[in-house]
């Protein structure tokens, strides 16, 4: 990535961070730009390999806008390359539900379902606040939208498809459900209606998954070891491997440009 | 959010911000950046020094950096060597900041322009996108996102053509 100096508003147009804030606001902008950041580069992974053309071109469209959010999330927190380039697992901030490996194409989608919502929901509240990050939040929030309806459109078709697709999407929600409990943990510098968020959410994915002819999975949202830490450095196993690829360029040729 | 207050432009900074305004877009260069509504001001310092703030369509958009570097180029060549060009996010960019004529050239590029805004809210499903081949309003989605991200793959049930539709935001 070229660096690009990027303001989230016109000089004095927001408040500035005072020395109180600004640890908050750091951790806040590197748990949202990691989550961006990381599912970016799983939706990447698709290049090459999805299903038909028009998904292989709207999965790449949803990466960049994911990695368009990242690069300013992150240059919030500091230098967007060092940050995303070199650290290592234990430092990244992301849910562990971004970072699980992209399985087949109705696992992605369950996925996209869980976190486009999420994400719809979480940049809406922030749009609202007077933080540095609502600039981006009430940008971001207009992109998002599209990724839920791509999200929503899919899942309904895969679940009231085929018994093969509809299988296959019902797997996909099972196998990701125990990772969306840790969505809902609060953010520490992030002033926002956490429970009212997880009932929004709730109500939303259940209303697709029926009209999907599907069940809401039933299994607990999360787990002593499966979720709930990846907001704290702790990730699932397949995130190293993963980190590894996106990490060896960089690391293996400092300050390579094109 | 506060926005700054709005100060009359100089004549000379009218006559840079019409310059940097006539840049076309990478991406879709029978639009002009002021067009596409992505230029926000353009201020000349007592010493010289030229700012210029540029929005992005999407926060990812890659044509942003292309944009800056033509901008600057643009004002050198009018002997302005001080100009940074400085990205903003807030107010956040929509279609709506499309002008007409944008809209116009991009119908005559063959892609449909974005429909408006409801007052307060998103547009109405039922406004359907006219063929920018032959105005048909028969058309039908093929994928919500297309070669760029603020585009839209459509067909037109008519003429059979496929075409792209700037999406709105």
């Amino acid at each position: 990535m070229t660096p690009t100096p990027v303001s989230p508003a016109s000089p004095g147009a927001g408040p500035a961070p005072t020395t109180t804030e600004a640890p908050a606001l750091h951790a806040a902008a590197l748990a949202l730009g990691d989550d961006a950041l990381v599912l970016s580069h799983r939706l990447g992974e698709w290049a090459g390999h999805a299903p038909v053309l028009e998904e292989e071109v709207a999965l790449a469209n949803i990466a960049l806008d994911l990695l368009g959010q990242a690069r300013v999330l992150l240059s919030l927190a500091g230098d967007e390359d060092e940050l995303a380039y070199l650290r290592e697992e234990r430092a990244f901030r992301n849910l562990q539900l971004v970072e699980q490996p992209n399985g087949d194409f109705a696992h992605t989608i369950a996925r996209q379902l869980y976190f486009s919502v999420y994400q719809t929901l979480l940049y809406g509240q922030l749009a609202d606040t007077d933080s540095l990050l609502a600039p981006l939040a009430a940008k971001a929030v207009k992109e998002v939208a599209y990724h839920q309806d791509h999200a929503e459109q899919w899942t309904l078709r895969l679940g009231d498809g085929t018994a093969e697709s509809h299988e296959r999407m019902r797997r996909g929600l099972d196998a990701l459900w125990r990772f969306t409990g840790e969505m809902f943990q609060p953010v520490p510098g992030l002033d926002l209606d956490w429970q009212g968020m997880r009932e929004q959410w709730t109500a939303r994915v259940t209303e697709v998954i029926e009209k999907a002819t599907l069940s809401v999975p039933e299994g607990p949202q999360s787990g002593a070891w499966t979720a709930g830490a990846g907001r704290e450095g702790l990730h699932t196993e397949s995130f190293g491997r993963m980190l590894a690829e996106m990490q060896h360029l960089h690391r293996s040729h400092p300050g390579a440009s094109w | 959010m506060v926005t700054t207050a709005p100060r009359t432009p100089t004549a000379l900074e009218a006559e840079l911000s019409a310059l940097a305004g006539a840049v076309p877009d990478p991406e879709l260069p029978v639009i002009t950046l002021a067009e596409l509504g992505v230029l926000r001001s353009l201020r000349v310092s007592g010493t010289g020094h030229v700012d210029v703030e540029l929005t992005p369509t999407y926060t990812g958009c890659p044509a942003i950096e292309a944009m800056s570097a033509d901008i600057e180029q643009v004002l050198r060549e009018h002997g302005r060597d001080d100009v940074s060009v400085r990205t903003v996010l807030s107010p956040a960019w929509s279609t709506d900041d499309i002008s007409a004529e944008g809209r116009r050239k991009l119908a005559e590029f063959g892609i449909a322009p974005p429909r408006p805004h409801a007052a307060d809210g998103p547009v109405p499903l039922s406004l359907t996108v006219r063929c920018p081949n032959c105005g048909s309003t028969d058309t039908e989605l093929l994928s919500r996102f297309s070669s760029t991200a603020c585009k839209a793959l459509r067909r037109c049930v008519s003429c059979r053509e496929p075409f792209d539709h700037f999406k709105e935001l």
